[in-house]
């Protein structure tokens, strides 16, 4: 199944949804997560307002959480700072039962807990794994 | 009675308040925040005006609970900062708490401003004492509840509970934040008051419009 790549009609195990304040900072993360990850894991950004500005958009949040619910079975998401987690917290609460039941949030350092995570999912790890895996990365050597 | 008349002329009320304020909330978000409080609240505010409507309007047929529930998205969609899903949850949770009403009664108000604070605090997952908008929004909260419980009318008990929450406000002032960006700020946060905890103030304050006073300020 792992030699199938994103086009197969299976789920992968796990996908990524990233939350930042900034934009630039969403999308440059997912660029690094994605190379790491070889194109084996689904990873989607949310970074900044609706308009582009500093912070987040919640209805953005809802609707890559869905995007990537529709390549995995769960999605993991990671954010930035504080009012990241707020909302990311507020689109749980709005999105259906059987969608918030396959979301799971890491508190993981937001760069490198993106890149470890995607690199593990692309092993075909599991959520609980990817999970403990991402969190490590605040104690990763930076040398 | 309250109904979806005049809940909508209490948000017409927070957004003018919000509006006229909209400095002085950023002003207190650039010493301790990241100086988007006001700027975020109006635009919300405003989105939230853009629904309600003309205010001859006779569309008052939706519900209280529809409307709470379409500020709560429209704050949850509008305001970029924390203060959009913290005040979108609050109003979700009054939504919730008003059920199928068609009508409010004073009991019910206060029951649905302490909907919103556990929302809020569930959100953020502040307490009193964290230097936020529940230290506002809790104390105004109790003080309407106390106040109705004893006997006062809705006017008293809203001046009570506005006047906890300014009080709840100045008690920001010294604390050292726990919550948000105030809390990178260590201590550096003592000695500002916190701008949710303002907003929160002039929330309540609008709230007088439920027993018909402040409605009409075009000062």
């Amino acid at each position: 199944m792992l030699e199938q790549g994103m086009d197969t009609p299976f789920l992968r195990p796990v996908g990524l949804v990233l939350v930042s304040h900034s934009q630039a900072i969403a999308r440059g993360t997912r660029e690094l997560a994605e190379q790491m990850a070889g194109g084996m894991v689904p990873i989607r950004d949310a970074g900044g307002t609706l308009e582009g500005a500093i912070g987040t958009d919640t209805m953005r949040v809802i609707a890559v959480i869905q995007d990537v619910l529709k390549l995995a079975e769960v999605a993991i998401v990671l954010m930035d700072l504080g009012s990241a987690y707020l909302s990311t917290e507020t689109a749980l609460e709005m999105l259906d039962k059987s969608f918030r039941s396959r979301v799971r949030l890491s508190t993981a350092p937001f760069v490198e807990g993106a890149i470890i995570a995607a690199v593990t999912a692309s092993t075909g790890a599991s959520v609980e794994e990817v999970l403990k895996e991402a969190d490590a990365a605040r104690f990763l050597p930076k040398q | 009675m309250i109904d979806t008349a005049r809940l909508k002329a209490w948000l017409r009320r927070y957004a003018e308040l919000i509006h006229v304020h909209k400095d002085e909330l950023t002003a207190l978000d650039a010493t301790i925040g990241d100086a988007d409080h006001g700027t975020n609240m109006d635009r919300g505010m405003q989105a939230v005006l853009h629904i309600l409507g003309d205010e001859e309007d006779a569309n008052e047929n939706i519900r209280p609970a529809e409307l709470l529930k379409q500020v709560a998205m429209v704050l949850i969609s509008k305001v970029g900062g924390a203060s959009g899903p913290l005040y979108g949850t609050a109003f979700l949770r009054m939504a919730q708490a008003v059920g199928e009403k068609e009508q409010l009664n004073e009991e019910d108000i206060a029951q649905m401003f302490a909907a919103g604070l556990n929302g809020m605090k569930e959100r953020g997952k502040a307490d009193l004492g964290d230097k936020t908008m529940v230290d506002a929004y809790a104390r105004a909260v109790s003080a309407l509840s106390s106040s109705l419980a004893e006997g006062f009318p809705l006017k008293e008990s809203l001046a009570q509970a506005i006047s906890a929450a300014k009080e709840g406000s100045d008690q920001t002032i010294p604390l050292i934040a726990r919550k948000g960006r105030a809390s990178y700020l260590g201590e550096r946060s003592r000695g500002h008051r916190d701008p949710g905890s303002l907003s929160t103030v002039y929330l309540f304050e609008a709230a007088l419009v439920f027993a018909g006073e402040g409605e009409i300020n075009h000062a």
